[in-house]
Parts: structure tokens; sequence; C-alpha cells
């Protein structure tokens, strides 16, 4: 491999992504016509085709992290599903090196264990084996910062709040070197010094030659934490450059229309991470 | 660690992108870039091979969340684990009550509680497997979508829980077989290979369950009629043998039931463990079909599973 050029590690080729939604035309349906539909193999009239993704393409290199931005709605999660595999192309490839993992808000993992056991089965699903679990756990559960405020680590992650959960999710994935780490809004719900944490642990992985992209629609943790950055608009790909610049950009087209964004998307995501993600201005 | 790509030019050197351009060059044919570098596309099976070297490096993981939930399953429960022998016993009490006492089935089958007992609980085996594995995917998504490995880890934790709530039962039958005066001889030996087939079979059944329930939510919803109709067609409560002493029993049914492999598994088991139920009772070829099913389903089941690997945790 040549040194003049740097390694790829998600090329996304002119992806088109459509999805469809359940359920436009209000409730189910009757049972009957529900029948009838799953006789005749028709789709359901309450089913709609949403065209989240517009023929986007960029390459991701070794080492870098790459914020996407955008307003609510415009396909940043559905992007980063597609790249982790979730979510089929209708058009266009995606091509990873190695699988993408993604972190997502409300992913649970096994809600009815306890943190304690989430960390290992965590671990060992990664393809850990039990001494490197074993090595890695107590730096893991520090890293969460789960037990600063009592001994939460043994109790079942369905008593955790929604910030706690992120925060063991995000420890349990990034304590692993990935080649592509994908963060959906994950760490908006941890605190301050959390989130100052992740930022220095995802500087670490891009270290360790991995890439990492993270939705967010916090503008200064974008410029913080990457250095290049990816703004999405109704689905295309608007512009695509160094962090600072592409934020610029961004906040300059957000403040020339002040209160939300118009509803250029026509409808919402399905029940998926970060779909409907809180918009957190810190800046 | 050969590049340094730290620095803030995320782009390729020659050209930083004018502020307000879309987007910086892109190499021309992405396709081959991609193919030079050895990416795999995003979201595609990978070969059955590698699938199974996959799933062999997460053995652990799945002894693991196996443990793992077979401890958590009763931890809101007061009296915890002990419900792990409770619930078979109390199933098996009453269906002694409603079959072998009013409906009177037990008439011609001598040592009817331990053959009631133990069809029972290799009947909960097999039903017990199956609804866990309709839960395996559709139960778990989170971790489908948060985390990679294998899919088929999850049926097959599940399968392997439901083997080891098995073995808790299995201790209370060889307590129950005491009591009528039972007691272990080498015969017991066989239920090693029936319940390893039992088993195989077992885990190929909640992987195909795992695929479709997983696409199609509603069939969970059908499950419990689907299990109910076969235990009354497996002989759990009563002896195929007594029934097919009625000559009038058409020959193709005659068949069907004995082929039937919760009841081949289950009277493999009762001539196992129990000294009444002799060879006479168990269909022809009894092995050769426990065999046989288990092979069909174990690895047609995996295949069934493997087929829509990349599917798992999208929508």
């Amino acid at each position: 491999m040549a040194e003049t050029e740097r390694v790829p590690t998600v090329v996304v080729d002119d992806v088109h992504i459509t999805y469809k939604v359940h359920g436009t035309k209000g409730g189910k349906g009757s049972a009957t016509s529900a029948l009838s539909r799953i006789v005749s193999r028709r789709p359901s009239p309450g089913v709609r085709e949403v065209h989240a993704v517009r023929g986007v393409s960029f390459v991701a290199y070794k080492g870098e992290a790459i914020g996407l931005i955008g307003s609510n709605g415009s396909g940043k999660s559905t992007l980063l599903k597609a790249v982790a595999g979730l979510l089929p192309a209708s058009r266009g490839k995606v091509y990873t090196r190695g699988q993408p993992s993604l972190l997502g808000v409300n992913a649970a993992l096994m809600s009815d264990l306890t943190g304690e056991r989430n960390v290992i089965l965590g671990g060992l699903a990664m393809g850990m084996t039990r001494e490197q679990v074993r090595s890695r756990y107590a730096d893991i559960v520090e890293f969460s910062g789960i037990n600063e405020k009592g001994d939460f680590i043994t109790l079942p992650m369905r008593t955790y709040s929604s910030g706690m959960g992120a925060r063991l999710r995000f420890s349990i994935a990034a304590a692993k070197a990935h080649d592509v780490l994908l963060i959906d809004e994950a760490l908006s719900t941890g605190d301050a010094r959390f989130q100052n944490r992740s930022k220095e642990r995802i500087a670490e992985l891009r270290a360790e030659a991995g890439t990492v992209f993270l939705v967010s629609h916090s503008n200064r943790t974008i410029t913080e934490t990457c250095d290049r950055a990816i703004w999405l608009e109704s689905g295309t790909l608007r512009m695509d450059g160094p962090a600072a610049e592409v934020v610029a950009a961004y906040e300059e087209f957000t403040g020339k229309k002040p209160g939300r964004k118009p509803a250029a998307k026509t409808a919402g995501k399905t029940a998926a991470a970060g779909a409907v993600a809180p918009t957190r201005p810190t800046t | 660690m050969s590049q340094t790509t730290t620095s803030a030019a995320p782009v390729r050197a020659p050209e930083p992108p004018p502020p307000g351009a879309s987007a910086p060059a892109l190499p021309d044919d992405l396709r081959a870039l991609a193919a030079r570098h050895g990416l795999t596309e995003s979201g595609a099976r990978p070969t059955l091979l590698a699938y199974l070297r996959g799933l062999h490096s997460r053995r652990h993981f799945v002894t693991a969340l196996a443990t793992a939930r077979l401890t958590s399953q009763y931890s809101q429960a007061k009296l915890g684990q002990l419900w792990q022998i409770m619930t078979p016993l109390l199933n098996a009490t009453v269906y002694y009550f409603i079959f072998g006492v009013l409906l009177n089935t037990k008439d011609g089958v001598p040592d009817y509680v331990p053959f009631l007992v133990t069809g029972v609980f290799i009947w909960t085996f097999t039903a017990g497997t199956i609804t866990a594995g309709t839960r395996a995917v559709s139960g778990n998504i989170g971790l489908v979508r948060a985390l990679h490995f294998p899919r088929a880890s999850l049926p097959l934790a599940f399968a392997l829980q439901q083997l080891q709530q098995l073995l808790f039962s299995l201790g209370a039958l060889t307590v129950i077989l005491a009591v009528f005066e039972q007691y272990p001889r080498p015969a017991w030996l066989l239920a090693v290979p029936a319940l390893a087939l039992q088993t195989v079979f077992n885990t190929g059944l909640a992987m195909i369950f795992a695929r479709l329930t997983a696409s199609t939510p509603d069939i969970a919803q059908l499950m419990p009629f689907l299990l109910r109709t076969w235990m009354y067609a497996s002989g759990v409560m009563w002896s195929l043998d007594t029934v097919f002493k009625d000559e009038a029993v058409p020959r193709l049914v005659r068949l069907a039931l004995e082929c039937n492999p919760a009841a081949v598994y289950i009277d493999l088991m009762r001539f196992a463990l129990i000294d009444s139920f002799t060879a006479g009772q168990l269909p022809p070829h009894v092995w050769l079909v426990a065999t046989g099913w288990a092979v069909l389903l174990g690895a047609g089941g995996f295949l069934f599973f493997w087929q829509a690997e990349e599917k798992y945790g999208r929508g």
C-alpha cells in the first residue's frame, strides 16, 4: 500500500436510501383488510416510502473523526444505519473495513441483566476473550462512571437512567478498538464530565487508526471532537470539509432562518435510535 | 501507524475544498478504491465458513449469556431459583389431576406418574426452547444493533439456557422416579444420546422461529396455539401405544404420530428411565427417526437462520 494514498475505512458510493413508514394513515386498518393484504401481498395503504438519503458519496479514512450535522430529519441517522449495515441502500453501495458498530441513544443492551453482566457479555459479544474482559472490566466500569453514585453496576440495567445506560453502552463499545465506530447522539445524554472523557476516548480510538462518526446537534461537540464534518440537508450532501468550516457554514445557514428549520423532510424516522434527537444547543 | 492524519485536513491534500463547496474531490471510481483496500460491502452476509468461525469464537459469549439469563430469570420472584423446579412440578401436578384422575388416561399405563412427569419435562424442554427462540432476536434488537457478533449466538444461548433448565428438572425427576421405585440403572445412560439429539432438534427449531419472528412478530402470538396442538398430539399425558391398540386408527395418522419428533424424544426418555416402558412400546426405527429429525432440523434451522443474517436488526 502506497504511502501516498490514505487508507479508506468507509466508502459511501452514491447511496440512496428509501424506507417504508407504516401507519401513516392512522391505525393498522381493520383485521380483514390486513388479512387480504397479506394474502394478496399488496403493500398496506398506510405505508409511505420516504426517500431519506439521496445520492450521498464520501470516503472516510483511517484516523478521522467525522461529525455529521444537519437539521432534524436530514438523513444523518439513516446514513449511519446504512454504514452499520442496518439499513439496505436502495441504490449505491456502502463499503466498510470490518464491521462498524453503531451506538444509538435508546439501544438498550440486556436490560434485565445487571450492568456487570452487560459489561462482561458485551465484551464477549464483541469477540474479546474472557481474560481480556476480565482485565478491562475495572476500566470499563470506571470509565462509565456508573459507580460514582453508589453501587449501581450490580443493579439490572433497566433501573438505569437513560444517561447512565448510554454511558455504560459507550464504555463497553469503546473498550475495544474499532475500525469504524458510529455514535448517534449517544454522548449527548452524558454529563459534562463524561462527555470530556468520551472525547478523550474518541481521540484514542482515532490514534488506534479507527474512524469515528459522530452525530450530534451540539455544534461545539462536533468542532471539539471531529476534524472533519459532513453536512446533510434533505438527504443530500451539502458540504464536506474541515469541521470548523462546515460548522460555521451550517451555523450561518441556520442563523438565517431563526427558529426551527423548515420541515423539509416528509416524515419522521422509524423507531430508530436518535430519530427525533433532542436538540441540545450548547453553543 | 504509517499514516498520521490527526491534522485537520480531512480531504486529500492537493485541493482543500473552497468554503461553501458541496464536497471535496472524490476518487473517480469508489468501487475500485474500496476493492483495492479490501473493504467489504456493509451489511453483506458472511460466508458459511466465516460465519461458523465467528460463532466458534463467540462460544464464551453463548455460554455466559445462557447462564446469565438462567440466573436472572427468577431474580424478581421471592422464591427465586426454586421456580426452576417448581414450575415443571406444578405443571405435572395439574396434568396428573386432569388427565390421570379426571379423564382417567392412566388406565393401562403402568407407573403413570413417572410416565407423565417424564413426558411433561421433556415436552417442556422442546416447547420452552421454541418459545425462547421466538424472542431470541426480536427481544434483543438493542444488542443486535449496538454490537456486532454472529446473530446465531442468540438462539444458541437461549437453547442452551433451556437445556440448563432441563437439567434442573431432571434433578427433580430422579427424586420423583425414586419415590416410585425407579432407581438409577445402566439403561439410564440411554438418556444421554436421546437428550443430545433432542437438544440439536430444539436448537434448529429455535433458529427457525427466531428468524420468522424477527421479520414477522405476529408469529409469536401464534406459538402458544401451535405448541398446545403439538403437545396433545405427542402423547405427553397418554400413551400413544394404547391409542394404537385401536385398529381403527388409519395407517397414515399412525405413521404421522409415530414419526412426530416430540413423541419420539419423549418415548426415548421414558424407555431409558422407566422400567415398565419397554422397547415394544417404541415405534419402529426409533433411533433412526430421532437422529434424522435432529440432523434435518439442526442443519436446516442453522442454514435458514444464516440466510437472513444481514437482515437482523434492520427496520
